[in-house]
């Protein structure tokens, strides 16, 4: 999913404000990590990927988005770590159905990027057409069942 | 009203019903049609052909009809309800959309007031349904192993699904508490069948499969019965089934694909249309004769939904677990399924084993649950869950109670207008003693394979998926709307073959028993052809 030109997301409704305040809480979730070499949720594709997806969320992320407003008062980067993490958290816990949205949005972005998805080891790419390999298992797990005596309840 | 020619035959419904009693219903050589709300399915569009296969769910591709708001579905008011109604509306209805899990109700559950004292037996028995299960099972194609010691014997026509890694850890668990456990059989194909490819796990079955390994009846039943004759116009959804002057169906009005009033006569209306759009059509049938809505003398049509409460419970291992890389379907246990009274309820519940979730699904549901924390730790306890969950449900026997009901909702109505169903709906007092008593087990299954960080869904809130309940047969026209072969007491024309004429639920999941029913009827109707309506 590392394909989004940034120069080319617009009608997302969001103003300039409401995506600076994406980006910051979305840096917030998930941060930069050189241990695991992934970028942060506020990383441009990432959020080039959001805005352009946003489709049916939209509303919901701007009622999230406006809800940030209010609490913080002012550019949510703007403020001191403190004071940015009790947003947060008064967003997380108030913000409801609107805030759950903003949450799963970046979430679902950023846990489908090409590098993340390397990072977890896993291929980046649709199931189809190649799907996966399922092992047997250990069958001979089924044998202390298999020697169980019929145990179905009889009907008159 | 443009009117069309008369048809022998009308169902109302392609999906999991209809689509069996139409096909069984071909070799009679009558005139029939189906008339259904949605259209085909492009498997080429199916989630799991793009990388937002998992955003996909929470949007177009949502098990909620409410949120997935496609042209073809129908809003539905379940706000008084902890259970939220799941469907998919087009060919193969909610075969479409469905774990392809496949337990078949017990012998014992088509007769619990005999055995147990609680709401009423089944007109009709396991034994009478078993013919037609197998032959669903052949024409569905079913993947299991034969030998359950919790069930009477049957022959899935083809091997089981893998253990895969979270079937042996759940295996291994199962033995340590000494209880029941058994590969589940599933409609996943796992050899090539009758022009379906076998599975290559996908993993993300349930949306829709793109392989055409999973089983839904656009790509079973419907092939067959299109060959044999049958007619199906897609995009064409049902207002309401009209009566002549002796009470009999004359027809149904409908809205056809350019959203034109059409009037379709027939001889014979079978509704297929799940519990909850079969007792909302029959509500929204009313007329001078029937002003309670039709085939409703007894007051019963929209009465005792039931939904099945699950309550789910899943932790982390350290082991690796199947995640997304194969079907959710792995294992059932049945070692509660059955009454025991010093559980502190009556009836019981099966077990329901899964395999995982994906990465978006694991960050999504952690995150909501407080334990995938926002920050620096982030990355390294999201690479701790993630490929590790272990899940199962305990999937509870609900018994009918009238309250639970679908009625229509005075204001909210459909894209053509049609008033729209109002379900309402509490879990009862025994329900939720069974789902402690399964939440209490599957912590137990857990703490045997190892697992922390358990967490609770229950009930699931959006896991109405089946539908049960609400035009009961039975053979007192005064307890019941449909007769022991769901032909309508009140309307001799009229039959039902879905869901809503479960008279009780079980504890499994009803599909495979729903489709049994469905061809049980048609062959009732085949030998009854000569005097159908006496």
């Amino acid at each position: 999913m590392n394909s989004v030109d940034t120069n080319t997301v617009t009608g997302t409704g969001l103003t300039p404000g409401q995506r600076d305040d994406l980006r910051a809480i979305a840096a917030m979730m998930i941060p930069e990590s050189a241990e695991y070499r992934v970028p942060g949720a506020d990383d441009p594709m990432i959020q080039a990927d959001i805005l352009a997806t946003l489709g049916r969320d939209a509303t919901r992320v701007r009622e999230a988005l406006d809800h940030i407003g209010r609490l913080a008062g002012q550019p949510l980067a703007a403020l001191d770590a403190q004071r940015r993490e009790a947003v947060a958290r008064e967003f997380r816990e108030s913000g409801g159905v609107a805030a759950a949205t903003l949450v799963r949005v970046v979430l679902q972005c950023y846990y489908r990027d090409d590098r993340v998805l390397r990072s977890l080891k896993l291929e980046p790419r649709a199931p189809f057409p190649l799907g996966h390999t399922l092992e047997q298992g250990d069958w001979s797990l089924l044998d202390p069942v298999k020697a169980r005596p019929s145990m179905w309840r009889r009907a008159p | 009203m443009p009117k069309n020619d008369p048809v022998d035959v009308l169902i109302i419904g392609a999906g999991a019903s209809g689509a069996a009693v139409a096909w069984s219903l071909a070799d009679t050589k009558m005139h029939i049609l189906c008339l259904e709300q949605g259209g085909w399915m492009n498997p080429s569009a199916y989630p799991s052909t793009g990388r937002d296969w998992e955003a996909r769910f929470y949007g177009d591709y949502s098990p909620s009809p409410n949120i997935r708001a496609r042209a073809e579905d129908y809003p539905i008011n379940d706000d008084n309800s902890p259970i939220k109604v799941v469907n998919f509306n087009g060919v193969g209805g909610s075969t479409i959309m469905y774990t392809a899990h496949w337990p078949r109700l017990s012998p014992s559950d088509f007769r619990v007031k005999s055995l147990d004292g609680v709401a009423d037996d089944w007109p009709i028995s396991y034994e009478m349904l078993e013919p037609f299960f197998a032959e669903n099972d052949r024409m569905m194609g079913v993947s299991g192993l034969s030998g359950d010691p919790a069930f009477p014997p049957t022959e899935p026509p083809m091997p089981p699904l893998p253990l895969g890694k979270s079937g042996t850890l759940f295996g291994k668990a199962m033995n340590k508490l000494g209880w029941h456990w058994w590969p589940s059989d599933t409609t996943v194909a796992t050899t090539d069948y009758e022009g379906r490819a076998r599975c290559i796990n996908l993993g993300h079955c349930t949306p829709g499969c793109a392989q055409g390994a999973k089983a839904s009846t656009d790509i079973t039943y419907w092939p067959h019965a299109l060959r044999a004759g049958i007619e199906l116009r897609t995009h064409c959804r049902v207002r309401e089934i009209l009566t002549n002057e002796h009470g009999m169906a004359s027809g149904v009005v409908y809205y056809d694909q350019d959203g034109v009033e059409q009037f379709q006569p027939a001889e014979v209306v079978i509704i297929a249309c799940n519990g909850i759009g079969t007792p909302r059509l029959l509500l929204n049938s009313t007329s001078g004769r029937f002003p309670n809505g039709l085939a409703n003398s007894s007051g019963l049509v929209g009465k005792n939904l039931m939904f099945h409460p699950y309550a789910q419970v899943y932790g982390f291992v350290e082991e690796e677990t199947d995640s997304n890389r194969a079907p959710p379907t792995c294992l059932w246990s049945k070692e509660f399924y059955d009454t025991d009274l010093s559980r502190g309820f009556v009836r019981g519940y099966a077990i329901q084993f899964g395999r995982g979730a994906g990465p978006v699904f694991e960050a999504v549901m952690s995150e909501a649950k407080g334990i995938l924390p926002w920050g620096a730790d982030h990355h390294r306890v999201f690479r701790k869950l993630n490929g590790h969950r272990l899940a199962l449900s305990a999937i509870c026997e609900d018994l009918p109670e009238e309250h639970n009901r679908v009625t229509l909702d005075p204001v909210l109505r459909d894209s053509h207008g049609i008033p729209a169903p109002r379900v309402d709906y509490t879990i009862s007092e025994n329900s939720r003693k069974m789902m402690e008593h399964g939440i209490a087990r599957a912590k137990e299954i857990l703490a045997a394979a190892g697992a922390s960080d358990i967490c609770l869904n229950s009930p699931i809130p959006y896991g109405g998926w089946h539908l049960l309940g609400t035009a009961r047969m039975g053979t007192d026209p005064e307890r019941s709307v449909v007769n022991e072969w769901g032909r309508s007491h009140d309307v001799k024309n009229l039959f039902i073959v879905d869901g809503s004429v479960f008279v009780t639920s079980g504890g499994v999941n009803p599909t495979s028993t729903i489709q049994a029913i469905a061809l049980y009827v048609a062959d009732q109707m085949k030998q009854r052809l000569a005097n159908l309506f006496d």
